[in-house]
């Protein structure tokens, strides 16, 4: 009996409590779902990042919150669901596995927006935002075509979802074109962040003979790999990784989503927060290339930033024709550039690639 | 397909590699199982080693005191385990789960002035003449010291449970907590005891993932190892040679489908993918087919009043 009362006096009391922190509510707040931890040094780190530049950006008029590790499934719909619940005015979900929670949550929440990173999804109260990584990685299949000499190129991959398979294809397309005798081998880790596990593939890749790693997973465990093994080239994923320059890290992807961000939160406190298909590549600056170290020569280099120069001016798209597919049938006439449907939902190997992609 | 570029004799030494974490964990909680303690709290403890062990090592300069402060950090944090179920008389399930929750926060807080830096190499345990044997030299011969530690402690601990008089209490404890203690055993302490060993395998096992395995510190990254550790003990029908052959079954199906997917057989992907955990789940489920059965008090709270 006592306890009851106290019980029902508890969730009185902290019924009131809200209702109170909810009256006095005027800060906009700003939830983040990660799907790794912070410290992860690649993918979540720099989506963090773009968190501390708003609170650094907004002070005092914003509040933000995150939660990390959050796994892809039935617990995700929960922590969405927890955050909107918590008052968050502006969701920023952060992995494509968190599609379809998100979807399900801004149904119910029509006042809150949403912001899903790498999907396909919107609602009136749910845009989506990403970046043209395809580009980073062509200028990557560059120098891993030049900078081989095994000819075999390592490539840890995490899911077969159309982001994925789209690096692969710029990095291979454009490693051929300097390197005819190019192999890619190619282990798809079904993970996001498993340090332990991507070790292992980036040794087993080692192992068979690869001389350059290129991996789709976000923690630092492949650069230690090859640091380890040595004479092994490896390149930054979604953060910089500068602590591996300048060798086995030659170069990098850095996902810079800070303006994005700060950009998004000023449109929901000004209240003209639309939803959009956000897609955006070099030229807006929210993919960027790390410095390309020494360890590449320098006329490797040249070519590299050339290329980055004229895919920012928008004179060169990575996929350009003509390009096959694995299967010899025609994609890209001579000339054409692929268009942006086709790129979202790529799930085709382009030719030369070995091995299918796992369904 | 290109079978040939897969290296057996790199392959069977890196999966003996890739199986000392679980190995070190499991062996450690099958101690614990059979004192009749069910500690949930192996993930929290093997990554609260990791960062002790990484961090001591990066200060020192030595990776034996690393791995010397894993395993005091892992029975450190297991000692809180124990105060809470075997004297405050707390669940053990929510005691574990607790200490999970509580290890993996803890680590990060303590590794965030370790990320991106890098560890004193281990050095391995090349023994003249044996490592220069053509296959088994490097096969079995050239590993770090903590891989045939781990062995050891292995056979120390199926020795000490089958043949001596310390195992036959432990076990005692373990399969009638009430009964033992009308004979006059110290149950609560042997338990303890039991816990802090758990605690200090654990957390050699985290130490042996962020200073050999990877090597690096990344928070959370022992990414689920302690709950495979975990459910191995209970496919392994709580036997110490069984929790060898399990692990090394799971390090080397995960090391050898890694291998066969770089090298491009034809069986999908996904298959390849979930073939650790179905072959050791096989495998140990069919041997597991002579009835033993778990320890008669695990999990279960004991009070000598009662």
């Amino acid at each position: 009996m006592t306890l009851k009362t106290l019980l029902t006096g508890a969730v009185l009391a902290l019924g009131l409590t809200s209702t109170i922190a909810l009256a006095q509510d005027d800060k906009t707040k700003v939830g983040f779902i990660y799907v790794g931890p912070i410290g992860d040094g690649g993918w979540t780190y720099e989506h963090d990042k773009g968190r501390l530049a708003i609170e650094e950006h907004f002070g005092d008029k914003v509040e933000t919150i995150y939660r990390e590790s959050v796994s892809e499934g039935a617990d995700a719909s929960r922590a969405i669901t927890q955050m909107a619940l918590s008052g968050a005015d502006l969701i920023f979900t952060t992995s494509f596995g968190f599609m379809d929670a998100t979807v399900s949550v801004a149904e119910k929440f029509p006042d809150v927006k949403f912001e899903h990173a790498t999907g396909y999804k919107t609602a009136p109260n749910l845009a989506t935002y990403s970046a043209r990584f395809y580009e980073g990685r062509a200028i990557q299949g560059h120098i891993a075509g030049k900078m081989t000499k095994s000819n075999i190129v390592g490539y840890i991959a995490s899911y077969p979802i159309p982001e994925v398979i789209r690096g692969i294809n710029a990095a291979f397309i454009h490693a051929r074109k300097v390197n005819p005798d190019v192999q890619f081998k190619i282990i798809w880790a079904y993970t996001w962040f498993d340090p332990a596990k991507e070790a292992d593939a980036a040794t087993a890749l080692i192992e068979q003979g690869a001389d350059v790693i290129l991996q789709h997973t976000d923690s630092t465990a492949p650069q230690a790999a090859a640091e380890k093994a040595g004479g092994v080239v490896t390149f930054g994923q979604a953060s910089d990784m500068a602590e591996y320059k300048p060798f086995p890290r030659v170069s990098s992807i850095i996902d810079n989503w800070a303006p994005y961000y700060i950009a998004r939160t000023q449109a929901v406190i000004d209240g003209t927060w639309e939803t959009q298909q956000v897609w955006h590549g070099i030229k807006e600056g929210m993919v960027e290339i790390g410095e390309i170290t020494d360890a590449v020569p320098a006329d490797v280099r040249e070519e590299a930033l050339a290329m980055k120069a004229a895919i920012a001016s928008g004179e060169y798209h990575p996929f350009t024709g003509p390009l096959k597919k694995q299967d010899g049938s025609d994609w890209l006439a001579e000339g054409e550039t692929a268009d942006d449907g086709t790129l979202l939902g790529m799930d085709f190997y382009v030719e030369g690639l070995e091995g299918d992609i796992p369904q | 397909m290109d079978l040939s570029s897969i290296n057996p004799v790199l392959l069977l030494a890196s999966l003996i590699a890739a199986s000392t974490p679980i190995l070190l964990a499991a062996i450690g909680e099958l101690v614990v199982e059979r004192a009749g303690v069910l500690n949930l709290g192996v993930e929290g403890m093997m990554i609260t080693g990791a960062i002790c062990g990484f961090a001591i090592a990066v200060n020192t300069g030595s990776p034996f005191a690393g791995f010397v402060m894993a395993a005091l950090g892992g029975a450190a944090l297991s000692l809180l385990f124990a105060a809470l179920t075997q004297i405050a008389l707390a669940n053990h399930v929510a005691s574990g789960l607790a200490l999970t929750l509580f290890g993996l926060g803890l680590s990060s807080l303590l590794g965030q002035g370790y990320v991106g830096i890098k560890p004193p190499p281990t050095p391995k345990l090349d023994i003249p003449l044996l490592s220069d044997i053509p296959i088994l030299g490097p096969v079995l011969f050239s590993h770090d010291l903590m891989v045939y530690l781990a062995l050891a402690l292995v056979a120390a601990v199926w020795g000490m449970l089958k043949y001596t008089r310390a195992g036959l209490i432990l076990r005692a404890v373990g399969e009638n907590h009430d009964a033992a203690h009308a004979l006059g055993y110290k149950v609560v302490r042997v338990r303890v005891l039991a816990i802090a060993f758990g605690g200090a395998c654990a957390g050699l096992g985290g130490a042996y993932l962020s200073l050999v395995r990877v090597p690096q510190w990344t928070e959370g990254m022992t990414a689920g190892v302690g709950w495979i550790a975990l459910a191995l003990v209970v496919f392994a029908s709580w036997k110490a040679g069984r929790v060898l052959l399990g692990a090394w079954l799971f390090g080397g199906v995960s090391v050898l489908q890694l291998n066969l997917q770089a090298a491009g057989v034809a069986v999908p992907v996904e298959y390849l993918s979930m073939s650790p955990y179905l072959v050791t789940i096989l495998v140990l489920v069919i041997m597991s087919a002579d009835k033993s059965r778990a320890p008669g008090s695990l999990g279960r709270i004991f009070h000598a009043s009662q």
